[in-house]
């Protein structure tokens, strides 16, 4: 046992990183819920079978005559959720702290490369049980595969292994869920925590502190050891906690012919559906989320014009420069979303252009436009460096994201228009 | 002398050159070889007439003039027009193909997914559709309608020559 541990920690570690609220045991929780979504997707493989006229008795079998049936199931659809929102939490930490930079400029694109990974275990898991939410989600999800270039419809095609979601749909999602993305999943969870290992952990400073060439290494075990422990166990009990309150959705079963209204993705792609509901589907799914990925894997290449490694937010102005960033995306966002649906009408303003153009190029290059002069823009007023600068650009998006997720969960109604969630 | 520019500290000699090259050739093609034989193994099977076939839909005089019929098996919607033309429209919405339902008091097509309308014979009539819906080949014998569910045109634009007539 110590041994294994001794394969993922080194065998002494600075007593500095130990700081719980440094990394907030992100990394190990999603590690965790890894763990608890093994054993209890395991037991499911038991009851399941991926036929179109079974799977969905499966689940309601599973729900009401299967010894624990309902538990594991909660475990498992709210570990995924939670996976998702952990590993998200994770890179967040990481970029806020400046622990990406360099010699971990490589462990941050396998960090983006398992998220991505999260996203598709979700995707194709959210298919199996074969309800309502499962079939039309997956419809609409795969069908923004249609509007890339040339290559669209045989993708889809390819993706559901016919014209529509059907059988073959189910075996391939079942297969990706169950072998290709765990496979890849822990193979490279193993890299990472390994290159984690490799790279040294990054050690917290307080602000205006400078690095301490003084090193008070203590064993892993029982120092780091023991606070994953508990901090282990309190997850698992709270997870437990919330499987036993709260189900997992289940719709009617798969209907082909209805789809309900409003039709909506999976939680986590209601940010990329208030998205489409804006701009031209290549831009709404396939551009603007490539542009914001490939910004992401570059980041750590681009800060490298202060030494900020261990502080949170980069320094004091920094953190006065991200909350600037919070609240004007917090404001943006929804009079943009507002602006967008009920004055702003672009198509119509330029009906001689094609859509892709006044509902694509052009919006992106407004959006573009007005960022680089908020850049520019706090740049100047806090006379800051570039590095604080970026991270408040960060920040914007990052809260301009959340919130149309935001949007889309609870203010989206009937035929996606906008409502208010209580209903007045 | 060096061959290719490889290392500095370690002169490559034409004997290591040519192994690394071989291996790396080899190897490259084995991989390509998996890759391809992989792909080919899960590539979706095209069948002929996809929705079942060829579906008679039913004699002409069943369907008056002005009427939308959906065949739920078939995935389409058989619209006689006005002017006693029929269209076969294949019930996927052009956006994101959500299940595009007939809304006969609007008298058009009303996707509940993101809000695009359709009228009678498919063609837009508010975005975010980027195209009319998709059509099934119709054919007329002896007075009977067949419709090809297996011959998918996609169009951008409606045209009266689509139509097909008895």
């Amino acid at each position: 046992m110590d041994n294994l541990v001794l394969h993922l920690h080194p065998a002494k570690v600075n007593a500095r990183a130990l700081k719980f609220t440094y990394t907030w045991g992100l990394g190990g929780l999603a590690l965790l819920l890894l763990s608890v979504l093994v054993v209890t997707g395991v037991l499911l493989l038991f009851v399941y079978t991926p036929t179109p006229d079974r799977a969905y008795n499966d689940i309601l079998a599973l729900q009401t005559s299967v010894m624990f049936g309902q538990l594991i199931r909660n475990l498992h659809h709210w570990s995924g959720n939670a996976l998702l929102i952990v590993a998200v939490l994770h890179l967040l930490r990481v970029f806020f702290t400046g622990a990406f930079g360099s010699p971990r400029e490589f462990n941050w694109q396998l960090g983006l490369a398992l998220l991505l990974l999260i996203v598709m275990a979700n995707f194709t898991g959210y298919l199996l049980p074969w309800d309502q939410l499962a079939y039309w989600a997956v419809t609409v999800g795969t069908s923004l595969l249609s509007y890339i270039p040339l290559v669209g419809d045989q993708l889809v095609r390819f993706a559901l292994g016919g014209p529509e979601v059907d059988a073959a749909t189910l075996t391939r999602f079942y297969a990706l869920h169950i072998a290709i993305v765990p496979l890849g999943l822990f193979g490279i969870a193993s890299f990472h925590i390994w290159r984690v290992r490799k790279d040294g952990f990054s050690i917290p400073r307080d602000l205006d502190e400078q690095p301490s060439p003084q090193v008070n290494r203590v064993t892993t075990i029982p120092h780091l050891l023991s606070i994953e422990f508990i901090f282990a166990l309190v997850m698992i009990a709270v997870l437990l906690a919330w499987s036993v309150a709260l189900n997992a959705p289940l719709e009617d079963a798969a209907n082909p012919s209805h789809s309900p209204n409003p039709a909506k993705a999976a939680w986590y792609f209601m940010g990329l559906q208030e998205l489409l509901l804006h701009f031209h589907p290549v831009f709404g799914a396939i551009v603007i989320p490539l542009l914001g990925l490939g910004t992401l894997a570059l980041l750590p290449y681009l800060d490298r014009d202060m030494s900020s490694e261990g502080i949170w937010f980069r320094s004091r102005k920094g953190r006065t420069m991200a909350v600037v960033g919070a609240l004007f995306g917090l404001v943006a966002t929804p009079l943009l979303v507002l602006l967008d649906e009920y004055a702003l009408d672009l198509p119509g303003m330029m009906p001689s252009l094609p859509t892709v153009l006044s509902n694509g190029w052009i919006p992106l290059a407004g959006l573009l436009m007005g960022l680089w002069l908020y850049y520019e823009g706090v740049r100047a007023v806090f006379r800051s460096t570039a590095c604080e600068a970026r991270q408040s650009v960060f920040v914007v998006l990052l809260v301009g994201f959340v919130v149309l997720t935001v949007i889309g969960i609870w203010f989206r109604g009937e035929g996606m228009a906008l409502v208010w969630p209580w209903g007045a | 002398m060096a061959v290719g520019s490889m290392s500095m500290d370690k002169e490559m000699n034409r004997r290591s050159f040519l192994k690394l090259v071989g291996w790396a050739g080899l190897g490259t093609l084995a991989a390509g070889e998996v890759t391809y034989a992989s792909l080919r193994f899960i590539a979706p099977r095209s069948v002929a007439g996809e929705f079942g076939g060829v579906i008679t839909a039913g004699a002409v005089d069943d369907f008056p003039p002005g009427s939308v019929t959906p065949f739920t098996e078939g995935r389409f919607f058989l619209a006689r027009l006005e002017d006693s033309g029929f269209l076969a429209l294949y019930r996927s919405c052009t956006h994101l193909g959500c299940a595009v339902p007939w809304d006969a008091e609007k008298g058009r097509f009303v996707c509940p997914c993101h809000g695009s309308e359709f009228e009678v014979d498919g063609a837009v009539l508010s975005a975010p559709a980027p195209r009319p819906l998709d059509l099934f080949r119709v054919k007329i014998a002896d007075g009977q309608v067949l419709v090809d569910t297996g011959d998918k045109i996609r169009r951008d634009d409606p045209s009266a020559s689509q139509i097909v007539y008895a």
